[in-house]
Parts: C-alpha cells; structure tokens; sequence
C-alpha cells in the first residue's frame, strides 16, 4: 500500500503549513498585554497590515482544506483498502471454483467403473466439505480485514484531528518564543493612540466576520459532504452484499445442477450397460443366457449403480404377427397399461388388466426388476408417453427421456429412460429405418426424480439455506415442476440448465434462498460510523469556529477597550499636566505677590498672614507637583538627575521642616546617619528628599502625642555582615534586645517598636551576596522608624497603590491624597532600590528603602556644605559629655557632635555623670570639657545644681578661668514652650535650651552663642557682588535693533558696573569691533533688520582671524593692535526663545555662548562667569 | 504728614501694580526692570517705557499703514515690525501685547488679513490700555517721589 509515501507527503505538507501557520499567527495573536511588543507589532502590522491580513486568512483556509483533504484521503483510503480486500476474496472464489469443477470433470470422465464413481464422490463430498472449511477461513479473513480497515481509518481521523490541534500549539510556542525577543522601543503615548486608532480601523477593514461566514459555509459543505459520503458508502457497500449474495447463489445452484447431471448420466450410462447386456446374452445366445430370475437377481444386485433409478425393465418388440405365438411361449396375454388409474397402480393386479387391443407391434415386459415385477406383460407400446419414448428411442439409438409423469404404483413423479436393443452392432451414422428394423427390444429404466434430487442434496452442504426446484421445460410455455414445492418468491432465483443426454428434453433448475436477505448490518454500521465521525467531526469544528468567532470578537472587544483606556491614561496625564501647569502659573503669580507683600513695610502680624500665605501656596504647589510627579512616573517620563550633595544637611533640612509639627505633637524626631556613610554621595537629592519627606510626613501623620520617629541611614553593606555590626543604631535595630521585666524599651522614645529588621527582609540586594559591586555605587539603606497607629493587616497589601490609603477613613482623619507612598514607590525603583515595611497596629510602622548612589568627593562644590564648613573648625577637638538615660538617643546625639568635631562621653544619670567629672578632674579631659548636654528625661534641678558647684570647684582646683571656660549645661528637650525655656535660662540652670531635632544649624548657633565667640552670618547673597565683581569696569558693546531692549540691556548691565556703549546694527557693530578695540565683550541681538546676529558674529570672526594671521606671521607688530597677541572677543547671543537648535546656530556661527532675553541674574552670571573669571 | 502720603501713595502703586500682575497686563521682567533701577539711573523705568511707547506708536503706524494699503501684500515687512514689537514689549514686560503680538503673527504667517485686522485692532486697545495704566503708575510715582523726597520704590 501507498500509505507511508501518503503519510510521508502529509507529514511534509503539515510542516508546510505548520510554517505558514506559526507566521500568521504571529500576525494575530500578539499579546494584548505588553505595551512594548504591542507597539513594535503594531508598527509592522501597520507595514504589512493589508498584505498579511488577505494573507492570514488565506492561510487559514489552507489549513481547514488541507483537513478535508486529510479527513477524505483516510476515508478513501479506507475504502480502497476494504474494495482490495472484498476483490481479492471475489477472485479467489472463482478460482477455487474452477479448480473443483476441473477436478469434479477429471473424476466423472474417468469414471467408467463404479468404485472410481464411487471413490470419486467420496472425494468429491471431502473436497466439498475442505471447500466449505476454507470458505468459512476466508469469510473470516475477510471480516478481520474489514475490521482492521476500519481502526485504521479511525486512527487515521484521529492522528488528523490530533495533528490539526496539536500544530497551532506547537505554533503558538514558537511564536511565544520570537515574541519573547527584546523590543527595545519607547512608547510614546500619542504615537500608540494614534497607532491604535489605525489598527483598529484596519480590524474594521479586515471583518473577521466574514472569514466566519466562509468557514461555517465551508463546515457545512464538509458536513454535507460527510453525509454523501456515508449514504455513497451505503449503498456500495450494499451493492457488494447483494452482487456477494447471487455470486453464492449461482455458484450453489450450479454446483447442484452439475452434480445432478452427472449422477443421471452415470445411472443412464449403466442403463445403457444393462442394454448391451441384455442384447449380448439374451439376443445374442441361444438360449437365451436370460430369464427374468436371473434378470431380476442381476439388476437387484446393481441396482447400488444405478442409485437413481427405480426400477429398470425389458421389453420385447413383438409385431402382431408374433403376439400369438409369443403369447403362447410365454403362457400370458400382453396387457394393456391402465393409463386412466395410474395412481392406484399398486392396487392393481397384472392379471385385472386387459389384453392390449390389437396393435401392429407390441412391446411386452419379459424382464424386469424385483422392484417392479408388476408390469410383466404389460405393453408398454399401450401407454402413450412410452409408446413415443420407445419410437423414438429406436430411432435415435440414444437413451430418451419421457416427460415427467406419475410412475405406475409410485405416487412420485418420475421420468422413464428408454435404450432401444439391436440385434446387430449399427453403425453410428445408421438411418432411423435401418434402427427400427434391427430393433429388437427395449430397456427402461424409470428415475424417481424428487426422491433423485433429494438424495442429492442431502449430500451437499447448505441444503437449508436454499431451495432448489426442477422443471422440465421442453415446452416452454407450459415447464411442469419435477422436484420441489412452489415457495414464495424471496428475490433472488438462479437459473442452471440440465442436460440430461437427451436433446429434445430440456431441464431447468431454480435455486432460490430459503430467507430473504438479511439487512447488510455491515454497510449500515459503517456509514452510520462515517455519518458520526463526520458529524463529529463537524460539532468540533464548529465549536472551534465558534470559539475563535468568539476569541476574535472578544480579542477586538479587549483591543478596543484596552485602546479606549489607554486613550483614557494619555487624557488623564495630559489632564493632569496642563491643569497642573494652568494652576501653576496663576499660583506663581499668587506667591509673586505674596513675596511682593512680604517685601513691603509690614507689621509682624500682617508678615505673619503673608508668610502663611505664602507657605501654604507652596504646599499647594508642591501637591501640585506631587500630582505632576504621579502622572509623569505614570508615563514613565520621570528622570532622575545625578547632582552631588550632602545628605547630612538633606536630612536636617527634612527634619527642620517637620520639626514645627513634631513638636506640636510633642513626638521625638531624630535622624541618625551611620558613619561609613560618605558625607556627599552622587543621586537626585529632590528626589530623595521628597521620599523621605513623604515617609517622615506620614509617620508624623500617624503618630499622636508620644513616642518618636527616627530615620536612620545606612550601608546596606552594613546590613549584610550582621555578625560584626559596629554600629550601636543598627544594633539596637538588628536585635531588639529588651528585657520585657524593664517597662522601657531601648528605643528613642522608650515606646515599643516594631522589629526594624523585618522591614528589610525581604530585599533582594540584601540576601544577594554574590552581586557584583560597582566600586563607584553606594547603596543606603534607609528606615524611617515611629510609633504610630500602625497600618491595618488587611491594608498593609495595598499601601502602594496610588490614591489608595489603608482606610477610607484614613483620609477623613489625617487628610492626605494617598499618593505619596505610590510616588515613593515609583522613585525608589528608579534609585534601582526597593521599598518595604513592617507594621503593627498599635505599635506603629517601619518603612525602609534602598537606593543606590555614587560616591561624591568630598570637595564638590556645594553651596550648603560650604555654608557650615567655615564654623566647623572652631568645635574641633572639644569634648562634651551627654547625660541621657537612653542609649539609642545618645548616640544620636553623638552622631550630631561628631559632625561637628565634637568628641562625646555618655552617662547614663546624673550620678554617674557626677563621679564621671569627679573621676576626670584635672586630666586634660577635663580642660577640653566644653559643654554638658542633659535630656529632659534625667532633667532634675537639685542635681543640676550639684554639677554646677561640682564643675566650679573642678575649676578653680584646675585654675580654669570660671567665667568663660566652665563647661556650659545644655537641656535637651522635645517640647518645650518659650516660656519654660527662658525660665530655665534666666534661673541660671542651663546656659541654653536646645530643641530637638538636633540639627547642625541650630547646634552651631547655639553652641556659638553659648561660647561666646558667635561670629555673625555673612555667607548669604555674594552672588550679585560676584557677578558685579565680575563685570565691573568692563567695557561691553550691545548690539541690538530694539530701542527698548537696548536700553534695558544697557541698563542691566550697568547695574553690574560694567561700561556699556550701544550700537543699533550690525553694521555699526562691525565698525566697533574691528581690532584694535578696547571691548571685553559683545552682546548680540540675533534677530537684527539689514544684518542678523549671525552675519555680523561670521564677519567680526574673519576680521579678527585674518588680524591674528597677520599677528602670528608677524606682518603686523603686536604694538599695532593694542598689545593683544590673539584676537577674540567673547560674543553673547540675546534671544528671546531659547532652544537647543538656535543654541547650536549660534555656537556654530563663532558665538561663544547665549543669554536669554529679558536678561536673568543667574544665567547672566554662568554666562559671564566663563569668560571673565580667569582674567 | 508728608510721610503718610507717601506709604498712601505707594499702597496705591502696589495696588495698581497688583492689579497689572492679576491681569496679566505685566510679568516679572517688569519687576525685573525695577530692580535695575538705582542711584545710579533714578529714572530708569521711565525712561525705557517712554522709548518703549515711542517705538511702539511708531511700529503701530506702520502696521496700520501695511494693512490699510489696498495692494497690501507685504507680510514679510509686517512680521518684522511685530518681531520687534514683541521683543520690546517682552523686554519692558508688557505680557498682554506680546501675547497679541504672538497671535498677529500668526494671522500674519498665514496671511489672513482680516484676522491681522482684527489682531491689530485688539493691538491698539490694549497698547492704550497699558500706556493708561503705566501713565497713571509713573503719575503715582512721581507724586511718591515728591512726597518722600528721594526715595525709591524697590529696595536693592
């Protein structure tokens, strides 16, 4: 069979389409859910939107036909297989048939002797009963063929329906694989809508509802074709049963008929025997070797030759010459035969007939067999069917055969064969006459048909399943029914003609099957299992089609929604920014004012109205730009810029502004910076500042009136060799050591806090040991620490998500939008750090961050570091001693002197601080004593007292001058009223009250006020003397059309002490500006009538190198040009709009840098500052 | 007495002033050019606003004599006239003309000559408006200045 080339060509064509398959998948299935590939796949649809839409669908429909094509080469297949199978059993039928009808011939030709004839039908019944066995073999066979064929078309549909499911899968990985490819594009938000918008149209183009028509039509056809082809198969298959059926039948009847011929030819050909004998002995002899005893024993003893025959008997030929003489030989009268009482023939004596009637010849039984001896002496010449048969048999010399008729005292039917008898051997081409004349006598031999037939078929098999009739139909019109009954027409009947050896006699057999034919239950089972599968086969396809008709509209559903909420996002945004920048802009114009205001002669309470005016015009500003902030992270728009600066000073900046409200609340605040923390580190302080402003904003919002905040910064590298931890913060905060039998907890407030630790736990830089550091990147680990309500556990999942507080209530309580902890989130992940916290309810929260920094030199320049650097010195190498019960706060305390240089002992009391001092007297320890800070908590006025008397008579005993040089007594204290505070000062308990939070700006203050070498503030506003220091006496020329700006150029400039002369025109500009000139720089207006900025720079350039030409050939004298070796005045651009593109027009054009117009402070100064500030 | 004038007069300027802010009449760089004004050039304002309104009258002319022409054509002159009519009206402050001068411009880079037309007429209106209004501050001022003696507005 073809079947593996078959399958090899479908295996082909599979991958074939399976090809075509993956690439249109590609265009249609792309992941709605990332916007990234959406975008690159949307910029390609858009290419090959219409090519690969006609395409796709094209590809599809390969795909349903090449599963019809797949579904009906099985079936056909199938079919092609079982015809094979059927065929090969058809031919095989007629060849064995032919083979036992050559043997059958062979056997009967060479059967002139019985025991051959009877061996041979032995053989014969063997040979029919192998016949019968292998029959059955192969009706076998061939029902295993069927059946074999059949699970081989089921597999074959199943392999199909499997193959057609599994290749889209198969597709749909590969696919998933290309698209997990990287797609580095940046979706900018307008560009998808408007790609979107396109896409979309094309969907509407494309109407996927029609391809849904096409394939339901195409599912119908192939249903319908399922269903003609299961009723074709019906009636094939049917038509084969019926065609199998008459073959069985023919075959049969034939067989029969044969076998019935032959045995009638062997009885006659005895018969014909029996003739010779009796014209050799009974003729031939004299006497005669015969009489009717010997006769009679004779054909008794063979009568087993002649299984068909009655009887057999002979007749004399008698002329009526000789009736009389015979008569008397015999003793007996020839008898007329009785044709009128036939059937009563038994009844009837030989001696009750009547003598035959005169007649010309007569034929009288002589001889005859046992079986019927009743017909001696009757004239057979009498009776007018052997009477014909006996003439005609002499005529012939042949055997002849009357027509069926009732034997005499047989109630049967039967035939009579009639030999005539020759006295003399004839030859065979004798005329009729010469036979008559050498007739002598006659042989019949009557054949009992139905008993005949009988016989016969009881010897062959299935004689049950057919019935057999016999006809004698010699004439035509009117067959007589020689064997058989009539039965009911079941449809089928076999005709086989019979020669029995006499050819005026013809005979026909009739074989009809007993039953009607059974319903073919194999043809109906496998159409009706065709009809299924079909059917089957269709429900699935259906509810495929069904199915992606539904995907497809869901997924267009998805498209347009997802493309509508996009629309909404990139609205919402836009919404967000120009609202903002609308409010913006009249808010500046409010704060303008309010600053206006401020500057004005006010009263205090009036410049109090305006100052919180203004500040909470810049709270709202600041919301504003937390909203703006919110929705460009949303856009991812928000970059991180990389400035140095110190985070010391950021941090006191933070708490300095949460400090009113802290206080207020009487909550602690403190900030703790680890000292492995480099003093200035590379990052976005606006940004880092705004998260820790939003964390330590949160905290103070949540904590009421007791316990504290605490923000401590350190390496996460610190945190990640927890075994060696120096640090006594991160210690206290790694292991909450506390025993629970103390009231109070080792923590800055004394109040219980949750375990920091937890807080971190789960972030990935800190349990990844392995990671490759960069040496230039720092990473801080941040944790802002309270006590305050705490975040609900079923809240705590979604803290970060934007607008969303952890109790709708929440807002009602403590006010807030809830975005800050989103905007948070969002700017930690860029720092490429990680956001977490731990809290409990009732005990309060930990939020910790990381983020990484680079590491900044030291000496960068930054304004607010340098702003405290000049103090610093002073502090160095004093000592202070803090008396604080709390270990945690000391240290934070110590981390603030250290700032400053200031070395700090801790005591723990009061009275330890006493023998501390005591126990240091006189030391050099002692000398550099310079202040004594107490915390409110161990606050206790008699002691206080004790210290001061204790430190006085330590100095006079030391010789210390006592007026200045005692150490000074600072009170720490977190809430405090101004009154409260001067009380204490004026009682000379303390030297001065400082609040908490510590910051380095208020301890400097302090400590110099205290010290008494206080030195006033002079580092603010040097700029504008710089930028006048700068341009002072500088002769600058101004070029400009404008009356107006030239005027205010002049005028700005002036300020600045520069000497400033005007020109109107390039032109005028040209003439001024040609070496020798005593200018030190240009300004340019660019926009000029007659001669732009850029024409007049190009021209004043080529003069000023061709005089530097003729300079450095040493054509002209230095002298010449005013003692200037190389010629180059700096020329600034003034435009009213600046950009990038006119930034580089006017370096290209030989400008050296640009000014904006209406001139501002600082640009002007970074202008100016480059070109002056060397010379 | 005379001091009390003076604090009146000068509520008063800032008063006006304030409202020019709250209209959108001035911007800073008004501010600004007070700033620059000193010991050195006590009638530095005054001075440019004045060569501001006479450039400015003069500029307006010729716009009205390019538009009134019957074969008017020459949009490129008048762009030029406005270019520098923007950036004198930027440079004093006067944010309200220069937004009209944008959108003149722009009538003028399509050459629709009715909605220059119009563009000119709102011009000229809010050119007068602000002259008025400047004219009435210096007014002010000036009695400020007579007022309190030597003394001058902004402090440095």
């Amino acid at each position: 069979m073809s079947c593996s080339s078959g399958t090899g060509n479908f295996v082909k064509l599979s991958r074939l389409l399976g090809e075509i398959h993956k690439m249109s998948m590609n265009g249609k299935l792309s992941g709605p859910n990332c916007r990234l590939s959406a975008n690159f796949r949307l910029k390609k649809a858009k290419e090959t939107m219409h090519g690969s839409n006609s395409f796709r669908k094209w590809k599809r429909n390969l795909l349903f036909l090449w599963l019809l094509g797949f579904v009906f080469t099985g079936i056909i297949w199938f079919f092609l297989s079982f015809n094979s199978v059927a065929s090969e059993r058809n031919e095989k039928s007629p060849d064995s048939c032919e083979e036992k009808a050559r043997i059958l011939l062979q056997n009967f030709n060479v059967s002139k002797n019985q025991f051959h004839a009877l061996a041979s039908f032995f053989y014969e019944s063997d040979q029919n009963i192998s016949q019968r066995s292998a029959l059955g073999v192969q009706s076998k066979d061939c029902c295993q063929n069927l059946s074999f064929c059949m699970v081989k078309g089921c597999l074959l549909l199943l392999v199909g329906v499997l193959l057609s499911c599994k290749i889209p899968g198969v597709c749909l990985k590969c696919w998933k694989n290309r698209k997990n490819e990287p797609v580095p594009l940046q979706p900018v938000a307008q560009q998808l809508q408007l790609l979107l918008q396109q896409k979309q149209q094309q969907q509407a183009q494309s109407s996927p509802k029609g391809a849904g028509k096409w394939r339901k039509k195409l599912l119908i056809v192939f249903v319908l074709l399922g269903m003609l082809t299961s009723f074709w198969l019906f009636w094939h298959l049917n038509q084969k049963i019926i065609l199998r059926r008459e073959e069985t039948l023919a075959n049969m009847c034939d067989e029969r008929a044969r076998m019935l011929q032959d045995q009638f030819n062997v009885s006659m050909n005895h018969v014909h025997a029996l003739a010779i004998l009796v014209s050799t002995f009974h003729h031939g002899k004299h006497p005669s070797a015969i009489n009717q005893k010997t006769f009679g024993e004779y054909t008794e003893r063979t009568a087993f030759e002649r299984p068909l025959t009655s009887g057999v008997a002979y007749a004399l030929k008698v002329l009526h010459s000789e009736r009389e003489q015979f008569e008397k030989q015999h003793g007996w009268t020839i008898k007329k035969m009785e044709t009128e009482d036939q059937t009563l023939v038994q009844d009837c004596l030989t001696e009750n007939l009547d003598p035959a009637p005169v007649k010309d010849e007569y034929a009288p039984v002589i001889f005859s067999q046992e079986t019927v001896s009743h017909i001696v002496s009757i004239d057979m010449m009498s009776g007018k069917e052997d009477r014909e048969n006996i003439l005609r048999a002499r005529a012939t010399g042949k055997g002849v055969l009357t027509s069926p008729f009732k034997l005499l005292k047989f109630n049967h039917l039967g035939v009579v064969l009639t030999f005539a008898v020759y006295n003399k051997d004839l030859h065979p081409d004798a005329t009729p006459e010469q036979r008559t004349e050498a007739t002598v006598g006659y042989l019949g031999a009557s054949y009992d048909v139905p008993s005949l037939v009988e016989k016969l078929l009881q010897q062959l098999a299935s004689n049950q399943t057919i019935v057999v009739n016999v006809y004698d139909t010699t004439n035509a019109s009117a067959p007589i029914s020689m064997y058989g009954t009539d039965v009911t027409d079941t449809g089928l009947l076999h005709v086989s003609s019979l020669d029995f050896g006499d050819p005026l006699r013809k005979h026909e057999m009739h074989c009809r099957f007993k039953q009607k034919p059974p319903l073919p239950w194999m043809a109906i089972n496998a159409s009706v299992g065709v009809l299924v599968i079909t059917l089957l086969v269709g429900h699935i396809f259906h509810a495929a089609i069904c199915r992606i008709a539904k995907v497809e509209n869901d997924y267009r559903e998805m498209m347009e929604l997802k493309a509508r909420a996009e629309a909404a996002d990139v609205a919402k945004s836009q919404f967000l920014a120009t609202v903002s920048h609308e409010i913006r802009t009249p808010m500046n114009g409010v704060l303008g004012m309010l600053k206006m205001l401020m500057d004005a002669d006010l009263d205090a309470i009036q410049r109090d109205y305006a100052e919180t005016a203004h500040n909470s015009g810049k709270d709202l500003i600041s919301l504003i730009n937390e909203v703006l902030d919110q929705a460009k992270i949303e856009s991812g728009r928000l970059e991180l810029e990389d400035v140095p600066f110190d985070l010391r000073s950021l941090l006191d900046n933070v708490l300095s502004l949460s400090s009113d409200k802290s206080n207020d609340k009487g909550i602690e605040l403190a900030v703790y910076v680890s000292n492995r923390v480099p003093e200035v580190v590379v990052g976005d302080p606006g940004r880092f500042r705004q998260i820790i402003t939003n964390l330590v904003g949160n905290s103070i919002k949540f904590t009421q009136d007791k316990g504290h905040i605490f923000v401590s910064v350190h390496l996460v590298d610190e945190v990640k060799g927890t075994f060696d931890v120096g640090d006594k913060v991160l210690q206290q905060g790694l292991n909450l050591v506390q025993d629970t039998s103390s009231k109070t907890y080792n923590t800055l407030s004394g109040f219980p806090v949750v375990e920091r630790w937890r807080s971190w736990e789960n972030f990935k830089i800190l349990n990844d040991k392995d990671t490759m550091e960069d040496p230039e990147k720092i990473k801080l680990l941040v944790t802002v620490e309270d006590t305050g309500v705490g975040i609900r556990l079923d809240a705590q999942s979604r803290i970060f998500t934007p607008f969303v507080q952890a109790d709708s209530s929440t807002s009602r309580h403590y006010g807030g939008t809830g975005i800050g902890l989103s905007i948070s989130k969002h700017l930690v992940e860029l720092m490429h750090g990680k956001i977490g916290f731990v809290s409990e309810p009732g005990i309060g929260s930990t939020f910790s961050f990381t983020g990484a920094f680079g590491k900044g030199e030291v000496s960068s320049p930054d304004a607010k570091w340098k702003q405290c650097d000049p103090v610093v010195p002073e502090f160095q190498g004093l000592r202070a001693l803090i008396i604080d019960n709390r270990s945690i706060r000391a240290e934070v305390t110590r981390y603030h002197l250290r700032r400053l240089g200031i070395s700090l002992d801790i005591a723990s009391s009061m009275e330890s601080a006493c023998t501390y001092l005591s126990s240091t007297c006189g030391t050099s320890e002692f000398a550099h004593l310079a202040m004594i800070l107490i915390d409110k908590d161990v606050w206790d006025q008699e002691t206080v007292l004790h210290l001061r008397t204790l430190l006085k008579e330590h100095g006079q005993n030391g010789r210390l001058d006592v007026s200045t040089n005692l150490p000074k007594i600072f009170l720490l204290g977190t809430s405090m009223s101004p009154v409260e505070r001067s009380k204490l000062k004026t009682a000379g308990f303390v030297d001065n009250v400082l609040m908490k939070p510590l910051r380095l700006s208020v301890l400097i203050a302090c400590f110099q006020e205290a010290l008494g070498n206080g030195r006033k503030d002079q580092v603010h506003r040097k700029k504008t003397s710089t930028l006048g220091s700068l341009l002072r006496e500088k002769r600058i020329l101004v070029v400009d059309d404008n009356k107006v700006n030239r005027r205010v150029a002049e005028g700005a400039l002036k300020k600045y002490g520069a000497i400033v002369s005007c020109v109107e025109r390039g032109q005028d500009a040209l003439d001024k500006l040609k070496p020798p000139h005593d200018f030190d720089a240009c300004f340019m207006d660019i926009q000029m009538p007659e001669m732009d900025g850029f024409e007049a720079t190009r021209q004043i350039r080529s003069a000023e190198t061709e005089v530097n030409k003729k300079l450095a050939s040493g054509e002209a004298s230095i002298e010449m040009y005013g003692n200037v070796s190389h010629w180059h005045v700096p020329i600034l651009a003034m435009t009213a709009d600046v950009i990038q593109a006119t930034n580089e027009e006017c370096l290209k054009f030989g400008m050296d840098d640009y000014v904006s117009k209406p001139f501002e402070e600082e640009q002007l100064y970074s202008a100016v500052a480059r070109f002056f500030e060397s010379g | 007495m005379l001091g009390l004038g003076a604090d009146r007069l000068r509520a008063d300027m800032n008063r006006l002033l304030a409202f020019l802010f709250h209209q959108g009449i001035l911007d800073e760089q008004f501010l600004q050019l007070q700033q620059l004004q000193d010991e050195s050039s006590p009638n530095f304002v005054s001075e440019v606003v004045n060569i501001y309104f006479h450039e400015s009258e003069k500029l307006l002319r010729n716009l009205r004599s390019l538009l009134m022409d019957r074969e008017f054509s020459d949009y490129k002159k008048m762009r030029i006239h406005l270019n520098q009519l923007m950036g004198s009206s930027s440079s004093i402050g006067a944010k309200r003309v220069r937004n009209v001068c944008v959108a003149f411009r722009a009538a003028s880079e399509q050459n629709n000559r009715a909605g220059c037309l119009r563009a000119l007429e709102v011009l000229e209106h809010e050119y007068c408006f602000l002259k008025n209004k400047l004219h009435e501050l210096f007014q002010i001022e000036q009695q400020r200045v007579l007022a309190a003696g030597v003394r001058y507005p902004m402090q440095n």
